[in-house]
C-alpha cells in the first residue's frame, strides 16, 4: 500500500492524523521521510503542523526500530518492586541501554511509563506480548519467543 | 462426552502471567481427551496474586484453581473431570476474604460474565440504570447523579452533577461525551480492568450520560499502552450496535447514541482535559487555557462532558439504585464506592472496591498483606505520579477526599503504591522531576523548565553542593510551579517531592524534624 492510500483513508474521521500515523507506523515500522509532506497534503495543514504532531508523541518514531521492541516499565509501581534493579539486569544481560537498538538492528529497548500492570510489577512488553512480574530471565525467554515468531 | 465449562480472566494481568498459553494448553489437552471444551474468557476478579485464575461453576457457585500454568494443563482437566482436587485449587472464589469484604457496585460483574456478551450484561443486572434513564427527563437524570454526590473519579474530585447540568444547559447543535480512559498514573489499573472485563458498564455510563446531557456522539480516548482493552471495546461496541443498545434508537427509545474509540499516541499529559481534547482532534496534545470550560467550549469547540472511565461505570448503578442508596455508601462528601488499587511492592496487589473512609492502612497492611518483600514498609505514593508519598505514621488517615487533601496528599485515581525500607525517597522526589521533564507537554516554562530546574536542584542536594541553599531553592521552585502552572502537571509535580522532603528530610540530608511539630 502507497503512504497515501494509508493516509487518506483517515481524512475526516475525529483526530485523523494520529489515527493516520498510527497506521503507517503498522504497517512500516516507522514514519519515513515523506509521512509529513503526504499526511500535510492529506489532511490540509502544513508541513510544520504535522511534523509538531509527529514529534509531541512518544509513540512516533522516524528511525526504524529493531525487529523485537522490549519496552520496560519505569515508573513508581515498579520501582518500589525492583523495578531499578530489574531494568540494569536487562541492560546487562542484551549489553544494551534502554533507548538504544542493537547493531544488528535485531532488538530495541525503549522506557514505558506503565503499562497497567502495577499490582504484578515489574511489567515489560516483548513485541505484543505482556510480561508481568518480570525479570531478565522471563524477558530473554519472550525475546527469544519473539524473533521466532516472527521468523 | 465430557462436557467443561471453564472461566480465564483474558485481562491484561492474566495474560502479562501466562493466560493464553494456558488456554491453548487446556485446548491441546482437551482435543486428547476429547473432551468438549468451552473457555469463557472474562476479566479479572482483581485478586492479582492468584492469576492466572481458573474458574469453574459447582452447585451455583464459582470455584477456582489459582496461579495455573501452562504446565498444570493435564492435570487441572483430569482433576476438574474427576473430583475437582489439585493443589491450585483455592474454593470458592467469592468466599475468599479479599473478595467478600468488598462493596462492589462498579466492578460487580467484573470477572463473572463475558464481557463483550450483551445478553450476559443484561442477565446480570445490566441496563437497569439505562431503561430508567430512558424513561426519564434529561434534567431530572442530571439532578440524579447531582443527588448521589458522585464526584470524579479521575482525580479532580469534582462534582459530577454540576457538570452534567453545565454542558445540559448549554445550547448548541453538537455536543460531546469524551471519555477519558488515558490511565497514566502509574499504580492505577481500574480503567483498565473495567475497560477490559466489563466494558458495557462504561458503555451504559456514557449513553445515560448522552441522554442527560444531549449529547449523541461519544469517544473514549484510550492510551495506545492498553492494547486489549482496545480490542475487548471494539468488539463491546459492535456488539452493542447488533444489540440495539447504540445506533439511531437506543433499546427502542427513539434515541441516537454512538461510541468510538480513539487510541492515542503515548503521551501521559493527554489525560489532562484540554490536552485530550487537542489529542483527539488529531493535534500536539497541549494544554488549553481555561476557561472556556470543556462543558461549554470542548471537542471542536462544543460542550463537552469529559468524564474518567470510573466516574461514567459509577453511573449505572446510581440510576438503577436511586441517588439516595449510592449516597449512603462513603462519608461526608466523598459518597460512594472507589475503586482502590493496590500496587508496587505488595503480596496481595490488585483491585479493591469498597466506601470511601477504609483507611490507608487497612488497604495497605490488613488487605494488602503489605510488602512482598518482607521488609517494613516505609512509603506509599497515593495516587498516581502526582500524589503525595506517606509514612506509616498517617496510615491512619481515612481515604477520602477531605481527609486527604487536609494532609497534603490526594485521593487522585485511587491508586496506592507501596515501598518498603529500601526506598530512597530523594530519588523517589528526582524521579517526580524527572518524569515532568519527559512529560510536559511545554506550553507553560513553569511546567517545561521548573521540572528539568528540579532535577538539577535536587541532584545538587544529593551531592551535597551547598544544600541549605538548594533545598530554599527546591522549595522556592515548587511554590512557583504550583502558583504558576497552566494544569496539574506542573502545579502537582512538587506534591511527591515536597511530601518526600517533609515526611523522609533524612533522605535529603536533612535532620529530621521532632515528630511532634507535625
Amino acid at each position: 500500500m502507497t503512504l497515501s492510500a494509508i493516509i487518506e483513508a483517515f481524512v475526516g474521521q475525529t483526530g485523523g492524523l494520529i489515527s493516520a500515523l498510527h497506521a503507517v507506523q503498522r504497517e512500516r515500522g516507522f514514519l519515513p521521510e515523506e509521512t509529513e509532506a503526504v499526511a500535510a497534503k492529506a489532511f490540509n495543514l502544513t508541513r510544520a503542523e504535522v511534523k509538531g504532531v509527529i514529534s509531541f508523541y512518544h509513540d512516533f518514531t522516524r528511525e526504524p526500530k529493531g525487529k523485537t521492541v522490549v519496552k520496560l516499565c519505569a515508573a513508581e509501581a515498579c520501582q518500589a518492586a525492583g523495578g531499578r534493579d530489574f531494568i540494569a539486569a536487562v541492560e546487562k544481560r542484551f549489553a544494551l541501554k534502554v533507548g538504544q537498538t542493537s547493531a544488528s538492528k535485531d532488538m530495541t529497548l525503549e522506557p514505558v511509563y506503565c503499562l497497567g500492570l502495577c499490582s504484578c510489577a515489574p511489567a515489560a512488553m516483548v513485541g505484543e506480548r505482556l510480561v508481568g512480574m518480570a525479570d531478565a530471565d522471563k524477558i530473554a525467554a519472550a525475546v527469544e519467543r519473539h524473533s521466532k515468531e516472527r521468523g | 462426552m465430557t462436557a467443561l465449562r471453564l472461566f480465564l480472566p483474558l485481562d491484561s494481568i492474566a495474560v502479562s502471567l501466562g493466560a493464553d498459553d494456558v488456554v491453548d494448553a487446556l485446548k491441546f489437552e482437551a482435543a486428547k481427551r476429547k473432551y468438549d471444551l468451552t473457555i469463557v474468557r472474562t476479566g479479572s476478579r482483581g485478586m492479582h496474586w492468584l492469576e492466572p485464575l481458573l474458574e469453574i461453576e459447582r452447585s451455583g457457585s464459582r470455584v477456582g484453581y489459582a496461579n495455573v500454568a501452562e504446565s498444570d494443563a493435564a492435570a487441572l482437566l483430569d482433576a476438574i473431570a474427576g473430583d475437582g482436587d489439585h493443589e491450585k485449587f483455592v474454593g470458592p472464589v467469592e468466599e475468599i476474604p479479599f473478595f467478600k469484604n468488598q462493596t462492589r457496585l462498579i466492578f460487580a460483574r467484573c470477572g463473572i460474565t463475558d464481557p463483550v456478551s450483551a445478553g450476559d450484561y443484561a442477565q446480570h443486572g445490566g441496563f437497569a440504570g439505562l431503561d430508567k434513564a430512558l424513561a426519564m427527563d434529561g434534567g431530572a437524570v442530571c439532578e440524579e447523579v447531582m443527588q448521589s454526590g458522585l464526584r470524579g473519579r479521575g482525580g479532580a474530585g469534582f462534582p459530577a452533577g454540576i457538570k452534567w447540568k453545565t454542558v445540559a444547559g448549554a445550547k448548541a447543535d453538537q455536543k460531546y461525551i469524551v471519555v477519558n480512559a488515558d490511565e497514566g498514573d502509574s499504580g492505577t489499573f481500574a480503567d483498565r480492568m473495567i475497560m477490559e472485563g466489563d466494558p458495557f458498564t462504561l458503555i451504559e455510563g456514557m449513553i445515560i450520560a448522552g441522554v442527560a446531557v444531549g449529547a449523541t456522539q461519544g469517544y473514549i480516548y484510550l492510551r495506545s499502552e492498553y492494547p486489549v482493552a482496545a480490542q475487548v471495546l471494539n468488539e463491546a461496541l459492535s456488539n452493542a450496535r447488533k444489540a440495539g443498545v447504540l445506533g439511531a434508537n437506543v433499546r427502542g427509545s427513539g434515541k441516537a447514541f454512538d461510541i468510538s474509540v480513539f487510541m492515542g499516541a503515548g503521551a501521559y499529559i493527554c489525560g489532562e482535559e484540554t490536552s485530550l481534547l487537542n489529542s483527539l482532534e488529531g493535534k500536539r496534545g497541549e494544554v488549553r487555557a481555561k476557561p472556556p470550560l470543556p462543558a461549554l467550549e470542548g471537542l471542536f469547540g462544543k460542550p463537552t462532558l469529559v468524564h474518567n472511565v470510573i466516574s461514567l461505570c459509577s453511573v449505572p448503578a446510581i440510576l438503577a439504585k436511586g441517588a439516595a442508596f449510592y449516597r449512603d455508601y462513603g462519608i461526608g462528601k466523598s459518597t460512594g464506592t472507589m475503586p482502590f488499587q493496590l500496587a508496587g511492592n505488595i503480596k496481595h496487589g490488585g483491585l479493591y472496591e469498597t466506601a470511601f473512609g477504609i483507611t490507608l492502612g487497612e488497604l495497605v497492611n490488613d488487605i494488602g498483606g503489605g510488602p512482598f518483600t518482607d521488609r517494613p514498609v516505609r512509603a506509599a505514593q497515593i495516587g498516581g505520579p502526582l500524589g503525595a508519598y506517606l509514612p506509616p505514621r498517617l496510615f491512619g488517615l481515612k481515604m477520602d477526599y477531605e481527609t486527604m487533601l487536609a494532609n497534603g496528599a490526594g485521593v487522585g485515581h485511587g491508586g496506592i503504591v507501596v515501598f518498603d525500607d529500601s526506598v530512597d525517597l530523594l530519588e523517589q522526589a528526582r524521579y517526580a522531576f524527572e518524569f515532568c521533564v519527559e512529560e510536559s507537554c511545554g506550553k507553560c516554562t513553569p511546567c517545561r523548565v521548573g521540572s528539568v530546574r528540579g532535577v538539577e536542584t535536587v541532584d545538587r542536594i544529593k551531592t551535597g553542593v551547598d544544600r541549605e541553599k538548594n533545598l530554599k531553592v527546591l522549595g522556592d521552585l515548587c511554590e512557583l510551579m504550583v502558583d504558576g502552572s497552566l494544569c496539574a502537571m506542573g502545579g502537582m509535580t512538587p506534591i511527591p517531592v515536597q511530601s518526600a522532603l517533609k515526611h523522609f528530610p533524612e533522605d535529603f540530608g536533612v535532620k529530621p524534624a521532632r515528630q511532634a511539630a507535625e
